[in-house]
């Protein structure tokens, strides 16, 4: 599937399912091949540069990677910005307690916080489609599963409630680039695990009857590697005998019981997550893609780059 | 399957339970928080006696099925002593569970808190009101703070226990009450509603010379309709105000009461680890009582063994001798076939493989577990199950690790 092809990908996903790292090799794929990428954290972690290992990034996109740059969502930057703009206020003094205000309306009212990331993400793309802009493509590591559908269907909550003004003529346009298939695509990351499987399915429906946002793909993160054929695992239970193992123990040494009874902890583990795959794939009628289980050390480039290969592998 | 060696020990959770009336858990989101909530309230109801009530926020449908709170609303319900018994659990005391539903407590809260009825229902009529309660970013965690006071108040349990809800920053819902009360109590949102108060209930709004630029601004930007609306609904919010007040300062009291602990909970990878340290210091400085550290889905200690890693090792660097062996062993039984050389070959080749993988794996946690472990006095080991938790036989499992079996 074209996925790099679009111009906006949103990444969603359950707590804990990997979200941000996919979505940080993504934005590293598309840049290695050769697109100006900009990688958003819209719950404003400036950490999300870690992944490069750069040190934390704000609100002005700033180079972590060749072709790449990531910032972090400021809703009050980002107010200040589209004051600046739309109202061409003429002295930073004023926008000052007009923004402290402001910060503290959008903190109890509807849908102000998630238009101010919304539409700043969204701007960026018009901004890069009618050529005042060089971002190819922005990705999002957006809000996860319990917040997305209340993130991404902010422009049409203000719609409900604002019915006049600028405001409404600007939702307008984000509308219109979020319901886009040819340039937005919302994924979701899950692992083959229950409760993500579930959310992803409930997610995916939800999606498609709340929000005009067109799905993209399901990332499928943490795949353990199938380990045996239908022959090797015959063998394999067949050196569980008594006096096989104590063989093999005579040639490995006696840590060769630790070492079958990992397999079978591998072969266990991947049977239930194959079983969930299953449900999942059955279920969403969507693209997945999978990204193995990375038997590497913790964070940083080297696990951005291993998955970004292997996402790089996936979309072919 | 329980790890070989648990350097931890199992006992404590008995005690600190039995000390406290109110246990909040908490932590990284997808760890299994709820799972383990419920079944340290399964396993307390069970082994010390006594009312024990779980709340929990979003449980996996099939829990909640299993808890029997799907489609309660609010309502706490008794888990029947014969399905905890057929689950393995033998019940000394009783279980209760209940939902947390975050539009029926602010419902309540309202109709509890307002001045008179219909101020109230000015409020849950008004168009933005649903808006506000659902997406408000501390109401979630304010309701359930609430809603733990309005329990633990009402006397019926010996101990309850809350699973918290998943928030952005996992010790907003500390903060939550008194939050709330700042936010209602605030100049700015004074100053915010003032024109309207001035122009009167429902009135045109009088603007002062010092609001004037702001409500240009904001005309411009969101019309006057939309501002109206959210000045209304602060309007009659604030009619409720020294209610909020008492309330946020009651859940405050409660939580740092010395019957109130917390017990974090994470899995030990990086990112939840990382979230999980920040939570331990957080509650440190804010001087709340860390109760124990639960490390959800660890990998068995046997990965980590140094024979095993030898083994494999030599499984990996000439599979063919070990498959030799295998395959001139004589039959012991008759109907015991013979191996194929080569495919014992690939297997152990691919065994060897796999353990030296997973045993990279139980390194890292082991790591992160020494870098953790250092604060708290009790810290609980629940290994990877191979199945997700979501019935009670489950959470009797998780049960006999969390307090020994």
């Amino acid at each position: 599937m074209d996925l790099l092809g679009r111009r906006l990908l949103f990444f969603t996903g359950k707590g804990g399912v990997g979200k941000s790292t996919v979505s940080a090799a993504t934005a590293l794929l598309a840049a290695e091949q050769g697109q100006r990428v900009l990688l958003v954290s819209a719950d404003g972690r400036g950490d999300i540069a870690a992944f490069f290992e750069q040190r934390p990034v704000g609100f002005k996109p700033a180079v972590v990677h060749p072709g790449l740059h990531a910032m972090a969502m400021d809703t009050e930057a980002s107010l200040r910005e589209y004051l600046r703009l739309n109202l061409r206020m003429p002295v930073p003094g004023r926008i000052g307690p007009v923004a402290k205000v402001f910060d503290f309306v959008a903190t109890a009212a509807p849908g102000v916080k998630e238009i101010l990331t919304v539409g700043k993400v969204c701007w960026e793309v018009r901004e890069s489609m009618e050529g005042r802009a060089g971002w190819d493509l922005v990705v999002v590591d957006a809000a996860a599963t319990g917040h997305i559908t209340a993130q991404l269907g902010a422009p049409g909550a203000i719609q409900e409630l604002v019915s006049v003004g600028p405001v409404r003529t600007q939702v307008g346009w984000m509308g219109e680039i979020l319901a886009d298939p040819a340039v937005t695509a919302l994924n979701v990351v899950v692992t083959p695990e229950e409760m993500p499987v579930h959310e992803t399915i409930e997610l995916v429906a939800r999606v498609r009857a709340e929000l005009p946002v067109p799905l993209g793909a399901v990332v499928v993160n943490r795949v353990l590697p199938e380990l045996f054929t239908h022959a090797e695992e015959e063998a394999f239970e067949a050196l569980r005998a008594r006096e096989r193992t104590a063989a093999l123990a005579s040639v490995a040494g006696a840590g060769v019981e630790d070492v079958l009874e990992g397999a079978e902890l591998a072969v266990r583990l991947r049977r239930t997550r194959a079983a969930h795959l299953t449900h999942l794939r059955e279920t969403v009628d969507l693209p997945l893609l999978y990204l193995p289980e990375m038997f590497v050390r913790s964070g940083g480039m080297r696990v951005t780059r291993m998955m970004a290969d292997a996402l790089g592998e996936e979309l072919g | 399957m329980a790890s070989k060696t648990d350097p931890f020990g199992p006992a404590g959770l008995d005690q600190l339970l039995a000390a406290k009336e109110i246990v909040i858990f908490c932590g990284p989101g997808g760890v299994g928080k709820t799972s383990v909530a419920a079944a340290a309230a399964a396993g307390a109801a069970t082994r010390l006696g006594g009312k024990v009530l779980v709340v929990t926020v979003d449980p996996a449908r099939r829990l909640a099925d299993a808890l029997g709170v799907t489609g309660l609303g609010n309502r706490e319900r008794e888990v029947p002593a014969d399905l905890l018994v057929a689950a393995g659990l033998q019940p000394r005391g009783r279980l209760w569970a209940a939902m947390l539903d975050t539009k029926q407590s602010w419902d309540d809260l309202v109709l509890r808190h307002a001045p008179d009825e219909e101020t109230a229902y000015r409020i849950l009529e008004n168009r933005l009101y649903d808006n506000i309660t659902a997406r408000f970013v501390q109401s979630h965690d304010y309701i359930a703070m609430e809603r733990l006071h309005e329990i633990h108040r009402s006397g019926i349990y010996d101990l309850i226990v809350v699973d918290t809800p998943p928030s952005r920053n996992a010790i907003d819902f500390i903060e939550a009450p008194r939050r709330m009360a700042e936010f209602f109590g605030s100049r700015l949102l004074r100053w915010l509603t003032m024109p309207y108060r001035l122009g009167g209930r429902r009135g045109a709004r009088m603007v002062t010379l010092a609001s004037k630029p702001f409500y240009q601004v904001a005309d411009r930007i969101l019309g006057s309709q939309f501002l109206e609306d959210i000045a209304e609904f602060f309007l009659n919010f604030q009619s409720m105000y020294e209610g909020f007040v008492e309330r946020a300062q009651a859940v405050e009291r409660l939580l740092r009461d010395r019957r109130t602990t917390f017990v974090v909970v994470s899995t030990l990878e990086p990112a939840p680890v990382r979230e999980a340290e920040f939570f331990v210091s957080a509650l440190a400085e804010r001087r709340l009582h860390l109760g124990a550290l639960v490390l959800n889905k660890t990998l068995p200690d046997f990965l980590l063994a140094a024979p095993g890693e030898a083994a494999a090792r030599v499984l990996c660097r000439d599979p063919d001798a070990a498959a030799k062996v295998i395959a001139a062993a004589p039959k012991q039984t008759p109907r015991q076939k013979s191996l194929d050389q080569a495919t014992v070959s690939r297997v152990l080749h691919t065994v060897g493989e796999s353990f030296l993988n997973f045993s990279v794996v139980a390194k890292r946690e082991a790591e992160l577990r020494t870098e953790l472990a250092a604060a708290p006095d009790l810290v609980l080991r629940v290994p990877y199950f191979e199945a997700d938790v979501c019935d009670l036989a489950g959470l009797a499992r998780m049960g006999d690790h969390l307090f020994g079996a």
